[in-house]
């Protein structure tokens, strides 16, 4: 019973990686771009994370360093994309290039360096309820945050004025600009915020989730939450649960090992990357279903005034 | 302010120039970049730029890097050009290089010289399999290619590791994660003394030769370039979208596979979880950057070669950490797509508040 609560409390922490970035992806691809370079997002910012950690000692500003680094990298991609109208996924591609390269630069110095194990923060009275306590309540407040954001978006997009006018942006740029809307910057703020989400994924990674850095330490979850963005069929509540399931595949390599399962680590190790794909092939089975759900200008180029 | 204002018709000026400027572009951001980090930036580019080419020893190293970057490109300009977008190259080399190494290390000292087009045909099987993968989940099922050729990338990766830390490891190794050294007759013939070029640039020419043929010369390949830009189109004209995904998957991953090959039975003679060097994900950048044209494709095959060398030198002899070469590697991909806003737009200075009038040739 016991290792099983603690099997629930390490899904949700892993998926909560998944959660913050795909939710950024989905605010970016709303709006109708595909920001392909996830990825390169997170490894920087989980370097300059983890860098602003050992420096300060804060996690909190831990995590805005990365939020910092992730909307910087996004501007980039979204002046390229958005203004100079440059192919969404070579650019994105490039992107994730790049922050590859950049991160393992950065990082050559903190290698060895450790941070300190960061605390739980048990919500008071419910961390004490025998099963569910331990299970769901004693967390990292990124957590909860995460959830938080879920909700908060959902509100956002589904209640809003200024929600509404991002969705029309991504299924009509041409429409929105006719009504008068600033299509070129509602992307790039949404762009924007998307990296910002993607960046303190990142940063959590780093300085939470495994406090170290090593080279190439993201290990394709950039990838896996832009897989997890079409799975969910862009609705926010769909990629908070997704990220829970991929979370437990993660974890289901440990606990496989913990009891015994007499299967080579690199099997166990490849799940994650092997779920992917067979998300990705029950999703895309339905070309219709795709369709239906895709907000419609995604990937194309916008040419206001055309 | 500057505008950019569409151009009439592509530029074929800037189709050339571009990759020239992005890479000037990259040149100046690196010195920036050396600047910044206290570094002299006249020594940096004399260490990128000219010590790769200053003796014929450092010739032929620069070969023996640009071979798998060059072969591996043409596969993927095939791919790119089709509209098939293969970014698991990495993983089609990892599993023909294990392919390969698995032949490898069937010889043993009674082994004629015959087993090397064996060694180079499991390869290039090898990588043929694993893009294939991809290709039927994308035939079949519809699955975005560029996740599923990543995520196998992984997945190749943990293969070798399983191969190289288990069944495969070097029993007198001192328990390291590597097998045995291949046996002398399985290595790649060296071209000459005194140099650790071998056969694979000449292959690697073949290809580039190959390539071109078929691309501008066959109905084939024609109708290979037809179904990835104008699918509709292609259909009209009876050429089958489902064949050309199939032909550049294959190819491509054929091509990064037999780059596989030559790694491992060539220059570094045994399997290692070292055997992924990112060559596939810099080969990307190498058909990109050559405009997805062979002739191209060389040239910026030995460019990127000379990123590698500069950034390796860069370590020993002025203490920058060698992952430098990622960055540059990155910068010019960026500068690329950046500059190629040339070819479809021009910059205007515009004027605010006045209008360019037509008749006038503009004010």
């Amino acid at each position: 019973m016991e290792s099983t609560a603690l099997l629930v409390a390490a899904t949700l922490s892993a998926g909560t990686v998944l959660a913050i970035a795909a939710l950024g992806l989905l605010i970016n691809e709303k709006a109708g771009i595909v920001n392909l370079g996830a990825e390169g997002m997170m490894l920087c910012a989980a370097i300059a994370g983890f860098a602003t950690v050992v420096h300060t000692g804060n996690t909190w500003l831990g995590f805005a360093a990365g939020m910092a680094a992730g909307a910087f990298l996004a501007a980039i991609f979204g002046v390229l994309v958005i203004w100079l109208n440059t192919n969404q996924y070579a650019t994105g591609l490039a992107l994730s290039l790049f922050g590859a390269g950049f991160s393992a630069f950065a990082g050559i110095s903190y290698v060895q360096e450790k941070l300190p194990e960061q605390s739980k923060f048990p919500i008071p009275l419910l961390a004490d309820i025998p099963f569910v306590g331990p299970a769901l309540f004693r967390q990292h407040p990124m957590v909860y945050i995460a959830m938080a954001i879920t909700a908060g978006l959902i509100w956002f997009l589904y209640r809003t004025r200024a929600g509404l006018v991002l969705r029309s942006v991504g299924e009509s740029p041409e429409s929105a600009h006719a009504l008068g809307y600033p299509v070129r910057r509602i992307r790039l703020a949404a762009v924007m915020t998307g990296g910002a989400l993607c960046g303190l994924a990142g940063a959590y990674v780093s300085t939470v989730y495994t406090p170290l850095w090593v080279e190439g330490m993201i290990a394709g979850k950039g990838w896996i939450a832009l897989a997890l963005t079409t799975f969910a069929t862009w609705r926010p509540a769909r990629v908070l649960l997704g990220a829970y399931l991929f979370g437990g595949v993660t974890m289901l390599q440990f606990h496989l090992q913990s009891i015994g399962v007499d299967i080579p680590t690199q099997f166990l190790t490849m799940l994650p990357y092997l779920a992917t794909i067979v998300v990705l092939v029950l999703i895309s089975r339905n070309p219709v279903w795709i369709r239906v759900n895709m907000p419609a200008s995604i990937g194309k180029p916008f040419y206001p005034g055309s | 302010m500057l505008k950019l204002e569409s151009r009439p018709q592509t530029s074929p000026f800037w189709r050339y120039a571009s990759p020239i400027l992005a890479l000037l572009l990259t040149v100046v951001l690196g010195v920036l970049l050396f600047i910044a980090l206290g570094k002299d930036p006249v020594r940096g580019l004399q260490v990128f730029f000219w010590e790769p080419i200053k003796t014929p020893y450092a010739l032929g190293e620069l070969m023996v890097k640009a071979t798998p970057l060059l072969i591996i490109a043409l596969g993927l300009a095939v791919c790119f050009r089709s509209n098939v977008w293969n970014i698991g190259a990495e993983g089609q080399f990892v599993i023909g290089a294990v392919a390969a190494g698995g032949v490898a290390l069937l010889a043993d000292k009674g082994t004629g010289p015959w087993i090397i087009p064996l060694i180079l045909a499991a390869g290039v099987g090898g990588g043929m399999l694993w893009a294939g993968i991809t290709a039927l989940l994308r035939d079949r099922f519809n699955a975005n290619e560029i996740l599923v050729s990543l995520m196998l990338v992984y997945v190749a990766d943990m293969v070798l590791s399983y191969l190289v830390f288990g069944p495969w490891k070097d029993p007198n190794g001192y328990n390291f994660p590597q097998t045995r050294t291949f046996e002398a007759v399985t290595r790649i013939p060296r071209l000459m003394d005194g140099s650790r070029v071998n056969i694979g640039i000449l292959l690697g020419l073949a290809g580039v030769a190959g390539l071109w043929v078929f691309l501008f010369r066959t109905y084939a390949g024609f109708a290979q370039e037809v179904g990835g830009l104008a699918p509709a189109a292609a259909r009209y004209a009876g050429f089958s979208s489902r064949r050309a995904l199939w032909v550049a998957l294959l190819t491509s991953g054929g091509a990064a596979g037999l780059a596989g090959a030559l790694e491992v039975a060539g220059p570094i003679g045994q399997l290692t979880p070292y055997v992924p060097a990112g060559y596939g994900f810099a080969a990307i950048i190498v058909a990109f950057v050559g405009r997805l044209h062979p002739v191209g494709i060389v040239f910026s095959a030995i460019l990127m070669s000379m990123f590698y060398i500069g950034g390796e030198l860069a370590q020993s002899r002025l203490g920058m950490p060698k992952s430098i070469t990622g960055v540059f590697q990155g910068l010019l991909l960026f500068c690329l797509l950046a500059c190629d806003t040339l070819i479809v737009y021009r910059l205007r200075l515009a004027m605010p508040g006045k209008k360019l009038n037509p008749l006038e040739g503009g004010r």
